[in-house]
């Protein structure tokens, strides 16, 4: 196919972990709560879901045991943080740390094993028209499905009563609790979505894109959801771009060293860490623009009848 | 209905308490694992938590892996302290080990055979400094461009690894080495004094005990180290006193990333004595949860780094003993550092019973 | 028949009965005032009677049958309404978006906006339901949730302190719309601690101190000296105000022109004033006018402003650091206690040193002893209650916290002093101990800045007064020849003068 075409086809399917982490935290984070948690959550998703489809030989099951671990990880998380009152940035710092061993602990038997690669879904019909065909609409249904969330996160926050809540809620707490919403379950599901959907992030990489497990497989990608939402503003449709710009970095680097070009490998694979460097430093650069942006209570803890 | 209240001043008991009824859960958990696993939880913890200790050569490689644990932590508690939330000490780790080796091989290649007291503290130094300049990077890109540490340090972490595995597999491979990616062995004179003969131990380890009363001195003794606290504790406070936030911001990274760095120095002039891409077995995380379960104090990090080497320690001895898989150690660090922040939330706040019901969530 | 009877309320927290045995009838159509000073049971006894917490002992009757209030959505649905003091609105959303949220969801957000039109217009209330909340003033704020408490048609409204972020003529506006209700049906609770408001609008009082009634009476028939023998237990102690010549011109702050930091702030245009040694200039206005603005320049926590804008004793300083500002002279107290005035989990030694630099030796190294004895000394002077200089901060109450931060400041005989709500939450014994002290420090020599949203305490104690209304300053007037009517009038920016002249 076309050789752009190609390059945006690879960009959306590799972004496509960074757009499901970033849209989970979003969530998240338009509640209020802060999750660093994210890269722990993905890795033990990711193992989770990479055993699951082994042993059952359904994909679907993978991304459902993924889910479900990476919520059942939030749900952790969120008991500490919503509950205990526990600090949000350790904990969630924990969490990742936790993952981390956890899941190569879970996956010791597994390393190394992988699956044969995954089959594309060509969209009847359009996947037939020329360069946007191949483009657009040849692509693992989760790259759909990662879209498909984006759009109905954004009606969700944007068009509904209990969206609107959720974005004044991640503002200020207290109105919400003096009103007589229960502001720590609505949190606590917050929380919950937004680790399933890092759980779907994280099992792409071992069922879809790599597929296999090797420890510490995600390779940062938790943190670099992260930085992605505030690059996005914290909105949907931006996570996307965003993500899809991402994908295109992790393109660039395979092309170059496809080509042979005489850069040593190693600096390669470091791209995408120092393009997240650039992209936060662009960002952060006004602290105005964060600030009217950012949902304001996020990273504080919330206490009832205080 | 049970349910959390303020307490009217912070427990006492439970400051103590906490990290030991932490130690205690996690080890209740090892031991169900170690049983869903189908091996003895008894003997499993025993080689875990006991055996370390057993004897002199094992106690030896404790002391030995709780030295660069102690002092990264060192330097994170000042951070943590200030609020600065520096992530990146595994980055900082392998740029010492980079400063500090890359010095050692350039003498080791050219010949130049230095008197210990000198050719040593060079070769420190160049760690400390290597540590310095990565912690230095995340300074400046928070002062100028409010760009969050957390995130740019970790960042940089990754770009560590990459680039030690850059210089190994790259111009500081061994010619001599069989083409494997590692470099060439620092010349004797560039090795650390042993503390313990026939052990590993080396003087780090006294370094760091020295090192942790002076980071003790400094937060609590000097005006700097408490300006430093009044900013991570309360910053409007900070503000109101004059106390400049971006001189805590400067002061915290470029002290841990000396730290950092001076540990990964001491470990490449050390027990490793080469640059290898195996330098790290995430020391620079490990140490994080030193510094918490050390409650941020140097007195705790000693403490702290001991039990958690000893951890290390006895999860590889269960590899080798039980068949058990290495990264158990690894699942019960961050499950401690997990479960002492729940202990810990019972030091500002207890369980009560109330008769109410209904209270809105 | 009452429309709400507490019988023997009780509630226990960890440190202190905040409730005990109270008793509280309410009949349909009366306008009840709860009375009682900073820390005297108020806010439990309402957030009881509203539905955020659970009383330990009683029963509270609705409209003659026992009730059990769970939650703040079941005194919705009884019919209880209440407008709160603070934290209720969504500063992002509009006017009809918060009142939308705070519905049952029954009614579609143009629906609720119209209806918000029709019950603004009933009373007379001036809102605007599609502007954004965090454009409000904090007077229109508060109509916005009168309004929101209206759209529930309740049959109690409570309102918590209302009248502290009005002007007077506010005020005044609305007590008709109170007594309009009134007249309708509608039983009012209204809590305050203004003696002079609830005589002229209440038709019954009860009275709180220390978690008890004290009485129930008719405030009409009561003096100020009656009521607040109730209330306190004493009368008010009478303050001495020498007149006396005010010396050469310390503080001059000229041109200061300040840009907003925070999005939601206030800019700061051309303020001129000048505070002489020996006098206290005392600073009025509502709330959110500038007033926090205006003292991070002087303190020395916002430093943008031009090095001549601010001058003490001729010495430009407009953009030196606070150290700075102190070594020469110019001490300020700020607004807030736990967390800007002090640090909470830190001890009332390590707190001195703050703003107290004495004990830092050579080399930076901390001299323990004597900062421990300056604590212990700053406690005598000004008799706080605490447990001593190794104390938390946080472990203080409000008024001893407040006394410590004041006296840190005055013991270190300023110059100048710039101090902002000096007596906010503060129990009256500790509120007269600081106005005191103030007093004393001005006959001392100091020039006295103090920024409060107590009219009644800048009447008390200051020489001059001048007013901040959206970032400008009205002319100053001395406080003799000052009456309420003027100031609330300049309250709302209404000055003809230029700024800073003299009226």
């Amino acid at each position: 196919m076309n050789e752009t075409a190609l390059l945006i086809n690879t960009a959306l399917a590799s972004g496509t972990t960074l757009a499901l982490a970033a849209l989970g935290l979003l969530v998240n984070e338009r509640a209020g709560v802060l999750n660093l948690g994210a890269e722990g959550m993905m890795l033990v998703a990711a193992v989770a879901g990479f055993a699951a489809a082994l042993t059952t030989g359904s994909d679907t099951l993978g991304f459902l045991a993924a889910a479900a671990a990476g919520a059942a990880l939030a749900a952790l998380f969120a008991g500490l943080v919503i509950f205990l009152n526990t600090n949000q940035y350790a904990t969630g710092l924990a969490l990742s740390l936790f993952g981390y061993g956890l899941s190569a602990f879970l996956g010791v038997s597994m390393v190394g094993k992988s699956l044969s690669p995954r089959q594309t879904y060509e969209v009847p019909g359009l996947s037939d028209l020329p360069f946007v065909g191949p483009a657009l609409f040849s692509h693992h249904p989760m790259v759909y499905v990662a879209i498909a969330l984006a759009v109905a996160i954004a009606w969700f926050l944007y068009r509904t009563r209990a969206g609107l809540l959720l974005r004044a809620m991640g503002e200020n707490p207290e109105p919400a609790h003096a009103l007589g919403y229960p502001v720590r379950l609505i949190r606590l599901g917050a929380v919950c979505v937004g680790g399933a959907l890092c759980g779907l992030a994280g099992a792409y990489v071992s069922l879809v894109t790599a597929p296999l497990w090797v420890e510490g497989l995600t390779a940062g990608r938790g943190w670099i959801a992260l930085a992605l939402t505030v690059f996005a503003t914290w909105r949907p449709a931006r996570v996307l771009l965003g993500a899809y710009l991402f994908g295109g970095v992790t393109v660039l680097q395979l092309s170059l060293q496809a080509q042979g070009v005489a850069i040593s490998s190693h600096l390669l694979t470091m791209l995408p860490y120092l393009a997240t460097i650039v992209v936060l430093v662009l960002i952060s650069r006004n602290p105005a623009f964060i600030r009217l942006n950012m949902p304001a209570s996020l990273g504080k803890p919330f206490r009832p009848g205080s | 209905m049970l349910m959390l209240e303020p307490r009217p001043a912070p427990s006492r008991v439970m400051t103590l308490a906490s990290p030991l009824i932490a130690l205690l859960l996690t080890a209740l958990v090892a031991a169900l694992l170690l049983a869903a696993l189908g091996k003895d939880p008894l003997e499993g913890l025993r080689v875990i938590f006991a055996e370390p200790l057993s004897n002199r050569r094992q106690v030896s490689e404790v002391l030995l892996k709780a030295t660069p644990l102690i002092v990264i932590a060192l330097g994170l508690a000042v951070c943590y302290r200030a609020n600065v939330w520096n992530i990146g000490a595994e980055g900082q780790f392998l740029l010492g080990c980079v400063g500090g080796g890359g010095v050692a091989l350039w003498l080791t290649t050219q010949g130049i055979v230095l008197p210990k007291v000198l050719g040593l503290p060079l070769v420190l130094a160049a760690g400390m400094l290597g540590g310095m300049l990565w912690a230095g990077a995340v300074a400046l890109l928070r002062d100028r461009y409010n760009a969050n540490e957390i995130l740019v340090s970790l960042m940089l972490v990754y770009v560590a690894q990459q680039s030690v595995n850059a210089l190994v597999f790259g111009p500081w491979k061994d010619p001599q080495g069989f083409n494997m990616p590692q470099s060439a062995m620092f010349h004797a004179s560039l090795h650390l004094p042993p503390l313990l003969e026939r052990t590993r131990l080396h003087v780090g380890f006294v370094a760091a005990l020295v090192l942790a009363a002076a980071v003790a001195l400094f937060l609590f003794r000097s005006f700097r180290g408490f300006q430093l606290q009044v900013g991570g504790l309360a910053p409007a406070a900070a503000r109101y006193a004059g106390f400049s936030s971006r001189s805590a911001l400067w002061t915290s990274l470029l002290l841990s990333g000396a730290l950092a760095g001076l540990a990964g120095a001491m470990e490449v002039a050390g027990p490793i004595r080469q640059v290898t891409p195996y330098l790290s077995t995430g020391l620079g995380f490990t140490a994080i949860i030193v510094c918490f379960v050390g409650r941020l104090h140097p007195l705790g990090i000693v403490v702290a780094g001991v039990l958690l080497s000893l951890m290390l320690i006895g999860g590889e001895l269960a590899q080798s003993r039980l068949g058990l898989p290495n990264a158990m150690a690894s699942v019960l660090q961050g499950l401690l550092l997990l479960i002492l922040l729940a202990c810990d939330t019972f030091i500002d706040q207890r369980l009560r019973w109330r008769r109410a019901t209904g209270r809105a969530a | 028949m009452y429309r709400l009877e507490l019988i023997g309320i009780g509630k226990q927290y960890p440190a202190v009965k905040a409730n005990d045995g109270v008793h509280l009838r309410v009949r349909p159509g009366e306008i009840h005032a709860v009375l009682g000073e900073n820390g005297a049971g108020k806010s439990t006894l309402m957030k009881i009677i509203y539905g955020a917490v659970r009383p330990d002992e009683g029963e509270i009757r609705w409209n003659g049958r026992p009730v059990r209030i769970a939650s703040p959505a079941a005194a919705r649905r009884l019919g209880i309404g209440m407008v709160y003091q603070h934290f209720s609105l969504f500063d992002t959303l509009s006017a009809a978006e918060n009142v939308w949220l705070g519905l049952d969801g029954s009614l579609a957000l143009d629906a609720v906006t119209q209806r918000i039109r029709d019950v603004a217009h009933t009373y007379g209330l001036d809102v605007d339901p599609l502007r954004p909340v965090h454009s409000l003033s904090v007077g229109e704020r508060q109509r916005v949730e009168i309004v929101r408490a209206l759209l529930t048609d309740p049959q109690l409204l409570i309102l918590d302190e209302p009248t502290s972020v009005l002007t007077p003529q506010a005020v005044d506006k609305l007590f008709v719309t109170l007594r309009r209700l009134a007249d309708q049906g509608t039983s009012i609770l209204y809590i305050s601690h203004k003696l002079d408001e609830i005589r002229a609008l209440c038709h019954h009082c009860t009275v709180l101190r220390g978690g008890k009634v004290t009485g129930e009476v008719d405030p009409t028939r009561e003096s100020n000296a009656s009521l607040s023998r109730m209330m306190i237990g004493t009368e008010p102690p009478a303050l001495q105000r020498r007149a006396q010549e005010a010396g050469p011109v310390v503080l001059a702050v000229d041109g200061l022109n300040l840009a907003r930091q925070d999005p939601f702030g206030v800019d700061l245009h051309d303020i001129r004033l000048e505070v002489r040694a020996g006098e206290i200039l005392g600073v009025a206005g509502v709330s959110g006018n500038g007033q926090q603005e205006l003292l991070a320049a002087l303190s020395g926590e916002d430093r943008r402003a031009s090095p001549a804008a601010i001058r003490l004793s001729g010495r430009p300083i407009g953009d030196r650091a606070p150290r700075l500002r102190r070594r020469l002279g110019l001490h300020s107290v700020p607004e807030e206690r736990l967390g800007r005035g002090a640090v909470p989990t830190m001890s009332l030694a390590q707190n001195t040193l703050l703003t107290r630099t004495e004990s830092v030796g050579r080399g930076g190294w901390l001299r323990v002893a004597s900062v421990r004895a300056l604590a212990r000394r700053l406690i005598e002077r000004f008799q706080v209650k605490a447990a001593g200089p190794d104390a938390a901060a946080a472990s203080l109450s409000g008024g001893n916290l407040q006394k410590f931060i004041v006296g840190r400041a005055i013991d270190a005989k300023p110059a100048c002093l710039v101090v902002a709500q000096p007596t906010w939450g503060v129990d009256v014994g500790a509120a007269a101990l600081i106005r005191g002290e103030l007093l004393a420090l001005r006959d001392a020599g100091c020039a006295i800045l103090v920024v409060s949203e107590e009219l009644d305490e800048l009447f008390e104690i200051s020489d001059r007064l001048v007013v901040v209304a959206r970032g400008r300053l009205s002319p100053t007037v001395p406080a003799a020849e000052a009456t309420v009517e003027r100031i609330g009038s300049w309250m709302s920016g209404l000055w003809s003068t230029p700024a800073g002249a003299e009226a």
